[in-house]
């Protein structure tokens, strides 16, 4: 119950709502039923034919950025550097 | 076998078709040749080698895109006897017609047929037909059975591989299972996805002339690549493991599987070859593969290894390694 | 967007979260995952084998095909033997045994038994062939009971005079309540649904932060997803901290999906409901509302069943509530396999028994 994939409107709802979307190159009708306010070029997570969420790129790609911030320092050696940042400011030893 | 009675699931190509062969056909039959379940069989004539194999044709609809049932029968028998090393010369047909079939349709049928035999350079000499009554038979049934010339010294088999020969796959996977479920009803979805039926015994003369140190060929039909490899690593008493990332698919068959919940690698296929070839010979291979018709996206897709005996892996893109399993039943589509 | 996606498959990302898991692991926990998606996911991409010893994955009742009761399939082969009705299902009901058949058998038997992959395709069904009776099976949690719920009212919008819901919903709130009241279930943190979530949101776990003091994180399905899942709980576990996080915060919001939510009240109302192996947990099925009495096969399809029965050695209930792993269970590989499965634990596509013995070696021989 959990297979959801998402897809991309190619276009607008009609008016019983449903809508072709393309997922990798296949093309499928799927209902906007639960998601009334998906146009055309939005992405969607498509669950047994119907879309039941509008995926938002911006944040997808924001959060991927974050999580491969992961293999390169956690928020603990962020912190830490930062005050080491700070202490180095404030004894002028900060390199250019 | 525990089933009392015949289900869907024993004609898919996956493990309960492996145990009705086992345990009924081949228990029954008990023949040396036989059992050595390869796709053809070699046998010893006067003066000469043949390679003789049979395949029965059920698919529904009977047109697709990319192709139809005669073209799949066909190209389905030629490929089995290719896959010995032979050179396929005849084709026997045998239909059952459905009561109420329409003759347009049959001949649509005959030519395509005739098309793909030509193109592969086989004759059909030889057929039967009879009609059933209406209601049995889905519109029509054919058997082909083919027979080839082996040269001398070829001695092509499953049970042949060994560890560090190399997989080699000659395209995409899938094709042909997506375009034929794509025409369900109840599943519509559109694509510009053809299957993918075609004859391979010109790809199958390329690299064995290329490769002479061949161990075997295989076409995953039924049942996927899956159902091939396994055949291969179980015969040959070794573990096969295949890098995922060098598989080709086409994004579309992609985008199908991961909609319907589909294993690509179980996905039918009906114009795919499989080569096992010796570590030194895989460059040749692949570059015979790859100018012979059919095998322009041909790749190296994995090796074989001495152990676990029997078990085949794939290698995931995310670097995790799982065991590609072979078909249980039919392969559904699922929501879950 | 797929390559975004892909990104969420990529070792490189999953690599930093794994080490970040193996820093803040530092007590032994058992997190539970209650989506049999989840399972999968985890058995696919070998992510077990990339914990630190301190934390066991467990596996919960999250496959509703798995915890569908024998009773409940047997009610659905009566429906699909009885003149001139087509069943319609999710092809994940197909293999299940019940107590004495299941679908796939009961359509070599004869019965028209039809796989559709949204329920909408079951309307059009009923629409092309006006002599039969179309039953649509519907099986799934939240994820899935609004598509159906958004069916029915398109059934009763065009007047459909031959089609009906069986619904065999089940929600999944009340299941973790029953599940951390199980004296034998001892779970330190839950990895949550994504999709269920997608349509209930945040709010209806609140209760396993509030009154059991259990973290719980709202999970995605590519590996990173998992991974990210399991950092953000081994984090609120070394920090002391019980609440309800979202990890897949790119489908999930914190209120859900409120048109799906209003299309599941608007169809159906809460029921008691038995899940296999466990028993009855009051108000987690979904039944349909009277209103719509004119689209519910039980109203419209009453059969009578044979007795319900189990399976003798049947243990899939001590594996949906994480007591006992698959390969401990005596039938594993011997006797219940994928070809012949003595429970739906080994059959349905996300069932544990299944995952493991797809994706493990673990007790074949």
């Amino acid at each position: 119950m959990c297979l959801a994939i998402p897809a991309q409107l190619v276009s607008e709802p009609n008016d019983i709502q449903m809508v072709e979307v393309d997922i990798l190159g296949v093309r499928r009708h799927i209902s906007t039923m639960m998601a009334p306010a998906a146009k055309k070029g939005d992405h969607v997570l498509v669950h047994a034919g119907f879309a039941i969420q509008i995926v938002d790129e911006e944040f997808a790609a924001e959060s991927l950025e974050m999580l491969r911030s992961f293999g390169i320092k956690t928020a603990e050696d962020l912190e830490a550097e930062a005050a080491g940042f700070d202490a180095a400011d404030a004894a002028g030893t900060l390199a250019p | 076998m525990r089933a009392d009675r015949i289900l869907l699931a024993h004609g898919s190509g996956g493990t309960m078709m492996k145990e009705l062969i086992e345990e009924l056909f081949v228990a029954e039959f008990a023949d040396e040749v036989l059992l050595r379940m390869d796709d053809a069989a070699s046998l010893e004539f006067p003066g000469t080698r043949l390679a003789f194999s049979t395949d029965t044709y059920t698919v529904s609809p009977l047109f697709f895109p990319g192709g139809d049932i005669g073209r799949l029968a066909v190209c389905g028998t030629v490929n089995d006897v290719a896959t010995s090393g032979a050179r396929p010369l005849y084709l026997s047909v045998g239909f059952v017609l459905e009561e109420g079939m329409s003759v347009d349709d049959l001949r649509r049928i005959l030519i395509s047929m005739r098309d793909a035999a030509a193109e592969a350079g086989v004759r059909i000499v030889t057929g039967d037909t009879k009609v059933v009554e209406r209601g049995h038979g889905d519109g029509v049934y054919i058997n082909t059975a083919g027979v080839g010339v082996l040269p001398e010294g070829i001695d092509l088999s499953g049970s042949h591989c060994r560890p560090g020969d190399v997989v080699l796959l000659s395209g995409t996977l899938g094709d042909h299972g997506i375009a034929v479920v794509s025409t369900r009803e109840g599943l519509s979805f559109s694509t510009d996805i053809r299957s993918d039926a075609a004859p391979l015994n010109h790809l199958v003369a390329a690299v064995l002339e290329a490769a002479p140190g061949v161990r075997c060929f295989r076409d995953p039909t039924r049942g996927g690549l899956a159902s091939t490899l396994n055949e291969l690593a179980e015969a040959s008493g070794v573990s096969i493991t295949v890098e995922e990332p060098l598989v080709p698919v086409n994004e579309q068959v992609r985008g199908a599987s991961e909609m319907l919940g589909y294993d690509v690698f179980q996905v039918a296929n009906e114009g795919k070859m499989v080569a096992v070839v010796p570590p030194e010979q895989a460059e040749a291979a692949l570059a015979a593969m790859r100018t012979a018709p059919y095998g322009e996206a041909a790749a190296i897709i994995g090796e074989v290894a001495e152990s676990p005996a029997g078990k085949v892996y794939v290698r995931t893109s995310f670097g995790a390694t799982r065991i590609m399993d072979m078909l249980v039943g039919e392969q559904l589509p699922r929501i879950c | 967007m797929s390559d975004i996606l892909d990104g969420f498959r990529d070792p490189e990302v999953a690599r930093g979260l794994v080490d970040a898991i193996h820093e803040v692991a530092k007590q032994p926990c058992t997190l539970m995952e209650v989506c049999g998606t989840h399972t999968m996911a985890i058995a696919k991409n070998g992510l077990r084998g990339l914990m630190p010893d301190t934390i066991k994955l467990l596996s919960g009742p999250g496959c509703p095909v798995c915890v569908t009761a024998n009773a409940d399939i047997d009610l659905a082969i009566e429906m699909a033997r009885q003149p001139g009705v087509t069943l319609a299902t999710f092809g994940d009901m197909m293999k299940v045994p019940g107590s004495y058949s299941s679908l796939s058998a009961e359509k070599a038997d004869g019965r028209d038994v039809r796989v559709v992959y949204s329920p909408l395709d079951s309307l059009s069904l009923a629409e092309r062939e006006p002599d039969r009776h179309v039953v649509f099976l519907g099986v799934g949690f939240e994820t899935t009971a609004p598509t159906v719920a958004l069916t029915i009212r398109e059934a009763a919008r065009r007047g459909l005079p031959n089609w009906s819901a069986l619904s065999l919903h089940k929600t999944v709130p009340g299941a973790l309540r029953a599940l951390v009241n199980d004296p034998e279930v001892r779970v330190t943190g839950f990895i949550l649904p994504g999709h269920v979530s997608t349509i209930i949101g945040a709010q209806p776990y609140e209760f396993l932060a509030s009154e059991y003091g259990i973290p719980s994180v709202i999970t995605g399905f590519e590996p990173v997803d998992v991974l990210q899942g399991v950092w953000m709980l081994a984090t609120q576990l070394a920090e002391g901290r019980a609440e309800v996080e979202i990890a897949y915060g790119r489908g999930v919001n914190v209120e859900g999906n409120p048109t799906a939510v209003a299309a599941i009240e608007e169809a159906f109302e809460p029921c008691d409901s038995e899940w296999r192996g466990i028993g009855v947990i009051p108000g987690t099925g979904l039944a349909l509302r009277p209103g719509f009495a004119g689209y519910d096969a039980r109203v419209r399809m009453p059969v009578t069943p044979p007795e319900p029965r189990e399976i003798k050695g049947c243990q899939c209930g001590d594996v949906l509530r994480g007591v006992v792993l698959p390969f401990e269970c005596k039938l594993f590989g011997r006797g219940c396999t994928p070809e012949h499965p003595v429970g739906p634990c080994m059959v349905s596509s996300e069932g544990s028994c299944a995952a493991y013995y797809r994706y493990t070696d673990y007790g074949k021989e």
